[in-house]
């Protein structure tokens, strides 16, 4: 697969690479796991596959063997040959193709999985690019023009799922399954974006007009927003009694208020440790929606209790074993 | 043991994937040997579901899957059973029991070798005469201390150093330099350490190491490791270039 268009930002990445923060390494990983997930299963990939996160503004891609691919996330414009290409399914595209992505309609993050995965090797057990080290993902960095990604052959089990779909035969430039996987609901681009979030421990050190306003008005997301975090704009949020605190493990999803009072919440590249006060914690289901989330969009802090968010997660991750069994349906 | 040992200790979550288990406040060698201990104890013990941890000056946060956590089986999921928090909690206590945090672990020494000044250290002299001293008193002062590792983190291979003499203690430059190569040592107020990878800062450089602090092809990718002692010593610009190719002795 060549890299004919590098498009804005596009990297390597899969489910993170963890077992190396008490040396300073972050995880990194998909912003939008759940939609990576979703991509691999749909071509019969493991699910902590490497694929390509594509931002905001996507690449074209020469094509240059036949294969079968999935395009999760958000909603790029896909298109082939002036056709568009469904997404959340699996499509088979022939030799020399070209898969050009266009205007973003929803979300920021689409994730391009290949059947058999891509060629990457791992670093420290994981295929992530992690750009500030220059490590992992194509060379440590994100995609450029000229790039040529190798694709590994298709496993066996893999086989049976391009046959089926060679049978439907829709276009001459690409096949794509008449069923699919439902968008997940909030993705599309909305308004008002709610991402509910458990308490941080230092929630109660700010003063209670802070702690109010925290959860009663909007923020916006800032133009200064990436992998590593987004940070907000909206009232000030200031701590009854100003303290220093000393650096401590912080994570995806870790809304952290630094002296200016706006919001930063860490993303998929934060740092493993951080030093500011943190007011909440994302739930796990919401960093889908918050990977989505773009700059100049307006979000709402919304609380729920340890064992909401533990339920919510627990939820989902059955509705993802569904998913699988019902690929597994399909295809057999 | 047992009791004595958690009087002091908190513990909080950090979501629904992580817990952190505090041991004080403050930078302190004795409140860093308790971290050490604990981590020490968590190379050698795990549970299901434990995915890593990670020590600070006073903490240490350990992650877990919560699903791994709480259900064995798909059957199992109860609502009115403890969430994973609550089971994790538990098994630190137990943890925490077991451990014994009163023994100070002898630290492993790491030398490393700096070309102070020149073009590797810029600031050096602005350092000296922030402090009216010749630049080899900074360098005496600077190599004389043994400096202890309190955490890893900011980067990869980044050590947190606690230990450096205030005489030398120097704010950070005023606007900071968009790339610091790696291996550069500075300060920064009453720190001093070794950048491991490029990266912009804020830092007084005063020299600049050829060791790897960051070594990702590794199986323990970090030179530097919590609770480790470092130990500076001056080389010249030929040694440093002998180090760079290869010659380590």
């Amino acid at each position: 697969m060549e890299v004919l268009k590098a498009g804005l930002f596009t990297s390597i990445q899969d489910l993170g690479r963890t077992g190396y923060q008490k040396y300073g390494v972050i995880v990194s990983g998909a912003m939008d796991a759940f939609s990576l997930r979703i991509a691999n299963l749909l071509v019969g990939n493991p699910e902590p596959e490497a694929v390509m996160e594509i931002t905001m503004i996507g690449p074209y891609l020469k094509i240059k063997k036949n294969t079968m691919i999935a395009i999760t996330g958000a909603d790029l414009s896909p298109m082939i040959a002036g056709e568009r290409v469904p997404m959340w399914r699996p499509v088979y595209i022939t030799q020399d193709t070209i898969l050009q992505f266009g205007a973003c309609k929803t979300g920021c993050r689409t994730y391009l999985a290949v059947a058999g995965g891509y060629n990457i090797k791992a670093v420290m057990g994981s295929q992530s690019t992690y750009l500030r080290a220059g490590i992992g993902g194509f060379s440590g960095r994100a995609l450029r023009k000229g790039d040529v990604l190798q694709v590994l052959p298709v496993k066996d089990h893999q086989r049976p799922f391009i046959k089926k779909l060679q049978k439907n035969n829709q276009t001459k430039n690409f096949i794509s399954s008449l069923w699919y996987v439902p968008e997940p609901l909030g993705l599309a681009s909305s308004k008002n974006i709610v991402i509910r979030v458990t308490r941080g421990n230092e929630f109660s050190l700010f003063d209670t007009v802070s702690q109010k306003k925290f959860f009663e008005k909007s923020f916006h997301i800032t133009t200064q927003s990436d992998r590593m975090g987004y940070r907000l704009a909206g009232d000030a949020l200031t701590l009854e009694n100003p303290t220093e605190m000393l650096s401590e493990a912080v994570t995806f999803g870790t809304i952290q208020i630094p002296p200016d009072g706006q919001p930063i919440i860490l993303l998929a590249d934060c740092q493993t440790t951080g030093g500011y006060p943190k007011i909440a914690q994302v739930a796990r289901v919401d960093l889908t929606i918050l990977a989505q989330s773009k700059p100049g969009q307006r979000i709402h802090f919304s609380e729920i209790s340890l064992q909401e968010a533990e339920d919510l997660y627990i939820k989902r991750e059955i509705y993802l074993q569904e998913i699988k069994r019902n690929i597994a349906l399909y295809v057999n | 043991m047992g009791e004595k040992n958690i009087e002091w200790i908190e513990m909080f979550p950090l979501g629904e994937t992580g817990i952190t288990v505090s041991f004080g406040k403050g930078i302190h060698p004795d409140i860093h040997y308790k971290v050490k201990a604990f981590a020490d104890y968590l190379e050698k013990h795990s549970f299901t579901g434990m995915i890593e941890y990670i020590s600070s000056f006073c903490s240490i946060t350990v992650y877990y899957d919560s699903l791994q956590v709480r259900t064995l089986s798909w059957d199992n999921i109860d609502t009115a059973k403890p969430i994973s928090y609550q089971i994790v909690e538990q098994i630190m206590l137990k943890f925490l029991n077991e451990v014994d945090l009163t023994v100070e672990k002898k630290a492993d020494i790491v030398r490393i070798p700096v070309c102070y000044g020149g073009e590797f250290g810029q600031d050096l002299e602005y350092v000296a005469s922030y402090h009216k001293l010749s630049v080899q008193n900074v360098i005496d002062i600077h190599t004389s201390s043994r400096y202890l590792v309190y955490m890893i983190g900011f980067a990869p291979g980044f050590p947190y150093v606690g230990g450096m003499s205030p005489q030398i203690a120097t704010p950070r430059r005023s606007s900071p330099r968009l790339s610091i190569p790696k291996g550069s040592v500075g300060i920064a107020g009453t720190q001093t350490g070794v950048y491991p990878i490029e990266t912009p800062g804020g830092w007084q450089l005063i020299g600049r190491t050829p060791l790897a602090l960051f070594q990702p092809d590794s199986e323990i990718p970090s030179l530097l490791q919590a609770g480790d002692i470092i130990e500076f010593y001056s080389i010249s610009y030929e040694e440093y270039q002998a180090y760079e190719k290869g010659g380590l002795s």
